[in-house]
């Protein structure tokens, strides 16, 4: 066991920030009103969210009215997807979205697909990319949202989104985003991007768990996820979560105003990574676009390598990192993402997610290197169709 | 400053925060990760459903954890009718539920089932004759409020359960007893109770986390989809120091019930003495209700310039339920009590907490009495 965590896991989650802990705290004590409450204490309550609003509006450049606190990105994405369809039903029933979403996005478009939709499932190039002219030409009379991701969770490739959007604003669709990997590490205006929905979570950049946004331009038709009270202007009941909503407000303008250098950090990080890890282990490939991509993600796939053994072997170094996204890694099925990018299921099965944040080091990376060749190299010698590999033909190289 | 205005929210425990400072900084992994710190927050997860669980006598895997007590109505009521279609178009709430059920309610009306709203009498119990009639083969679910979020009043649940059942074995009954837990007792599967919600906030929980019961056997559609947690039924990386928090809340409640509910009957008895000496006022509150709500109305007083007067000298109460606080609408649940409407604009609710004391109820009745002489018309 090694006596420190190295986490490489922050495009799961990340920790909350000191600050952003400091900034929420009055919210659970002293100020802990209702903010429906129309004395004092519900009106200071109230202000607290209407700064948060600010905030999260200034970081995407939109108008605060055109910000909806929800209570997870996922909830984002559903309220997103589902409203605008329904909303919409009359225009038409064709949904366009791509094939390596989040589960947030792709379960939902399944779920609308029962209920009498039609979904386009755009398929992406071995970068994770779409193309652009073929969206143009899944977009039909009655296409009435086109959602595709920003930046992947799994592999970081970064989506041409002011291109979509512009497609999207050209024929008169709809277009929504799932920016929840992207916030922090991508410079974001909603204008320039043309994009009319966005989702967002706080506990991806150094916030709480617990709480999202919706960015939804003004005169977007779209009908409510939950019903209720009267709160976020009518569009979404519930007695809100004023402290998370401070630290999404607090975390987001931190992350807006160190977006530079922290991508700086990241990339170097990556890079020093990626060098290392193609020198000392034979037989991989670094999965997503070279250029185009999240700078903290990093995607390996080892041949002759189960990706969840050596997930538990890192785990056991202090080494926390991801066989694919977080929300899935539950399962036994290969990543879609991974296979939606040509990806062979053997291959795929044998992938490794490093995700850099915050705190990590270049000693962190030099620690996960030098751990990483030794248990693969540890691995494989328990490997049958290694050994056998090596024998038949071990001058080839994996492409 | 005096707070009497608990229902609306109340004040997280000092031990409900250091508890979340704890999981959002060290034990802040994603439940879905396969590493040890992913592990760790599932095992914390857990932990807190079964507290929860326990308390409400059920099963851990009976619960599920929302966002909010709202996501919990909304959940219970949207969730059970997509998933069971076939069990008919019909079904039944009261005149007195919170918004986040009768919006619920009012939108699946616009959707193509049938709605009725049972009457209430005088004391805002519900009128059993009046049920009876409303149940039917068609019935698929009935949604009743256990503690009434304005005046505290309380439902006979068993008798709604046992009279639903009797008339149709199939329709199902759900209870928003956000106003309830914390408060009570309550063991929903004795007392024949199909699905059942409550919220964090309301019992010095932090906001953002609520929880619904389902029972066993019993099939939901999600409302929200996505990466399959909380048993598919709930999808959102999970709020792990809100849930943490709320069963921290939840503990140190239920340990200490009886005697919170002794502490809130003194504040409460206090209050309402102090309230019955001031000329032209009446308790709305009917007995036997909720010791932590007390429902009064002055005449020829204006509920909103009360409490405005009231939040000048740091006492905060309400007029009713903070989140249907629009102004010039008379209260629905007041107004299917029977309250004539002159008394109705003189209403104003008081909500206590146990950590309430009764040197606070006389600083309000004072206050109440100096206040009301000036405003009186």
């Amino acid at each position: 066991m090694s006596d420190r965590l190295i986490y490489l896991d922050h495009a799961a989650t990340t920790a909350v920030k000191p600050e952003v802990f400091e900034a929420m705290k009055p919210y659970f004590t002293e100020l802990f009103g209702n903010p429906s409450s129309i004395y004092s204490l519900g009106r200071t309550a109230k202000k607290a969210i209407s700064e948060a609003r600010e905030k999260v509006a200034a970081a995407l450049n939109a108008d605060a009215k055109e910000i909806f606190f929800t209570g997870s990105g996922t909830e984002a994405d559903n309220w997103a997807i589902k409203g605008v369809a329904y909303a919409n039903r009359k225009k038409g029933k064709h949904i366009i979205t791509t094939a390596i979403e989040h589960h947030a996005v792709l379960h939902t478009c399944e779920y609308l697909e029962k209920e009498g939709f039609e979904v386009t499932y755009l398929p992406v190039d071995e970068n994770g990319l779409i193309c652009t002219k073929r969206l143009e030409k899944a977009i039909r009379p009655d296409t009435i949202l086109i959602t595709i991701m920003l930046a992947n969770n799994e592999i970081g490739t970064i989506q041409p989104i002011e291109e979509i959007g512009e497609i999207a604003r050209q024929k008169g669709v709809i277009f929504h985003t799932d920016a929840v990997q992207a916030i922090g590490n991508v410079k974001i205006d909603v204008k320039s991007m043309n994009v009319d929905l966005l989702s967002l979570s706080a506990h991806k950049f150094y916030g709480p768990k617990g709480v999202g946004a919706l960015y939804i331009r003004k005169g977007i038709n779209i009908t409510n996820l939950m019903h209720g009270g009267a709160q976020e202007r009518k569009r979404r009941a519930s007695t809100e979560n004023v402290a998370g909503i401070v630290g999404l407000g607090k975390a987001i303008e931190i992350a807006s105003n160190n977006i530079e250098q922290y991508n700086k950090k990241l990339l170097a990080l990556s890079q020093k990574a990626i060098e290392e890890i193609s020198e000392k282990i034979p037989y991989i490939k670094f999965n997503g676009h070279q250029k185009l991509r999240l700078p903290g993600t990093v995607n390996i796939s080892f041949r002759f390598i189960e990706g969840e053994s050596l997930l538990l072997m890192l785990d056991m170094k202090g080494i926390l990192a991801s066989s694919g996204s977080a929300c899935t890694s539950g399962s036994l099925d290969p990543s879609h993402v991974l296979l939606a990018i040509g990806l062979p299921h053997e291959i795929a099965h044998g992938s490794l997610r490093i995700s850099f944040g915050e705190e990590s080091t270049e000693q962190d990376v030099s620690f996960l290197v030098e751990q990483l060749s030794l248990i693969v190299e540890r691995l494989r010698g328990m490997s049958p169709l290694y050994e056998d590999f090596v024998k038949n033909e071990g001058r080839n190289l994996y492409v | 400053m005096v707070y009497f205005d608990n229902s609306a929210t109340t004040k997280p425990y000092d031990e409900v925060v250091d508890i979340m400072r704890t999981m959002d900084k060290e034990f802040f992994g994603n439940p879905s990760s396969l590493h040890g710190l992913g592990v760790e927050s599932e095992r914390k997860i857990n932990m807190a459903r079964d507290t929860v669980a326990a308390i409400l006598k059920i099963e851990p895997n009976e619960l599920y954890f929302t966002g909010s007590g709202t996501e919990a109505n909304n959940l219970a009521i949207k969730g059970y009718l997509k998933a069971n279609q076939h069990s008919g178009k019909h079904i039944i709430t009261t005149q007195i539920e919170h918004p986040s059920v009768i919006e619920v309610y009012k939108y699946l009306e616009n959707n193509g089932y049938e709605v009725d709203y049972l009457k209430v009498d005088e004391g805002g119990a519900i009128d059993f004759s009046h049920y009876s009639q409303l149940i039917r083969e068609s019935t698929a679910l009935v949604s009743i409020i256990y503690v009434n979020s304005e005046t505290g009043s309380i439902q006979d649940l068993e008798r709604a359960s046992h009279m639903l059942k009797m008339k149709n074995k199939k329709a199902k009954l759900h209870v928003d007893a956000v106003q309830a837990f914390g408060k009570m007792k309550l063991f929903p599967s004795k007392m024949g109770i199909d699905m059942l919600s409550i919220s964090s906030h309301k019992i010095h929980g932090p906001k953002g986390v609520g929880g619904l019961y389902v029972s066993k056997g019993i099939r939901l559609a999600p409302i929200i989809h996505g990466g399959g947690q909380e048993y598919s039924l709930r999808s959102g990386t999970e709020n792990v120091s809100g849930i943490c928090g709320f069963a921290k809340a939840c503990e140190m409640t239920y340990s200490k019930l009886s005697d919170n509910i002794k502490k809130v009957r003194v504040v409460n008895a206090t209050l309402r003495q102090g309230i019955q000496e001031i000329d032209d006022s009446r308790v709305i509150s009917p007995e036997g209700a909720s010791p932590y709500i007390l429902n009064a109305a002055f005449k020829n007083v204006k509920a909103e310039v009360l409490l405005h007067h009231m939040a000048n000298e740091k006492i905060f109460i309400s007029t009713g339920s903070a989140c249907s606080s629009k102004k010039n609408i008379r209260s629905p649940i007041l107004t299917a009590m029977g309250v004539e409407p002159n008394w109705i604009d003189g209403a104003v609710r008081f909500s206590f907490s146990h950590t309430n004391t009764i040197d606070e109820a006389r600083v309000v009745v004072n206050k109440l009495k100096e206040i009301i002489l000036k405003i009186r018309f």
